[in-house]
């Protein structure tokens, strides 16, 4: 049987070539990785030509880096810091489009600090249904009502998997502000959920 | 000592994350016990955070191609700099 693949040996083939200049390695390369990147992107930004752009912008960047790339991550995973960079310096060139305050989307308590609507438990079995896409739908539209300085937390930490000091990093905050504004869009987020999601809404 | 539901909340994400000192966790586990409505709400905290995870990137496990022009483009503005 053959041997799998190492992906790192891969990668180190595909660094030195692109190191020398080779026009092919840089189409490997962009063919390569350039589908997933987008993904990411898109998570970020939805308009489809700024997406578009943030990927152009993060190959350059990458192209231009190679030198100092010392192969201690993995290509895969060196590209995908460099397009979420990309994506966040993107989005700081558009908006500021008025929004919603976080604290509206925040639950609300009694005076003895009980919710103002109690917590219903909701569907178990939500990744399995069917209407898949439909859901997929869903939490797309609501994460993109976040404001977007708590969207942009919780997508660089609950769906990219940055740590926190590389989030507070990217966004220019606090790692403490990260962690709030992490919880605050998690709870925004499950507020939003809430009304679709709870057993009685089937 | 007890809590209430509003700081139940507010300490949800410190205990997922085992960042309670072992008296604050105690209090907290206490909530737990005697309030089925924030056991509701710690559940659906969990899947906000597991359904943002598991449906924002299952659109990459499925690699989608790169647009032709987005390849172009990019190796045209490579050969240009």
């Amino acid at each position: 049987m053959a041997a799998e693949p190492d992906p790192r040996a891969e990668d180190r083939a595909l660094l030195v070539r692109l190191r020398t200049g080779e026009e092919a390695a840089f189409e490997e390369l962009v063919r390569s990785h350039g589908g997933r990147l987008l993904a990411v992107a898109r998570r970020f930004l939805p308009v489809e030509e700024d997406a578009r752009d943030a990927v152009q912008d993060a190959f350059l960047s990458a192209f231009r880096a190679l030198d100092g790339f010392q192969g201690e991550a993995r290509l895969s995973t060196w590209l995908h810091r460099i397009v979420v960079n990309a994506s966040l310096m993107k989005l700081r060139t558009r908006r500021r489009k008025p929004e919603q305050s976080i604290e509206d989307l925040l639950p609300s308590y009694q005076e003895d600090g009980h919710l103002e609507r109690p917590a219903s438990p909701w569907r178990s079995d939500v990744l399995h249904e069917a209407e898949r896409s439909e859901l997929r739908q869903l939490i797309h539209e609501k994460i993109h009502e976040l404001p977007e300085g708590y969207r942009d937390v919780l997508l660089l930490r609950d769906v990219e998997d940055l740590d926190t000091d590389e989030t507070a990093k990217l966004m220019g905050l606090s790692a403490g502000a990260v962690k709030t504004r992490l919880h605050r869009a998690r709870l925004a987020l499950r507020e939003l959920l809430e009304p679709h999601l709870r057993e009685e809404a089937r | 000592m007890t809590m209430s539901c509003r700081e139940f909340v507010e300490f949800l994400m410190a205990y997922l994350d085992d960042e309670l000192e072992s008296r604050e966790r105690q209090v907290f586990e206490g909530h737990i016990e005697d309030c089925p409505q924030c056991v509701n709400y710690l559940d659906s905290y969990r899947e906000t955070v597991r359904l943002g995870r598991e449906i924002c990137t299952e659109d990459e496990s499925v690699p989608s191609d790169v647009p032709e022009p987005l390849v172009n483009a990019i190796l045209s503005a490579r050969r240009e700099s």
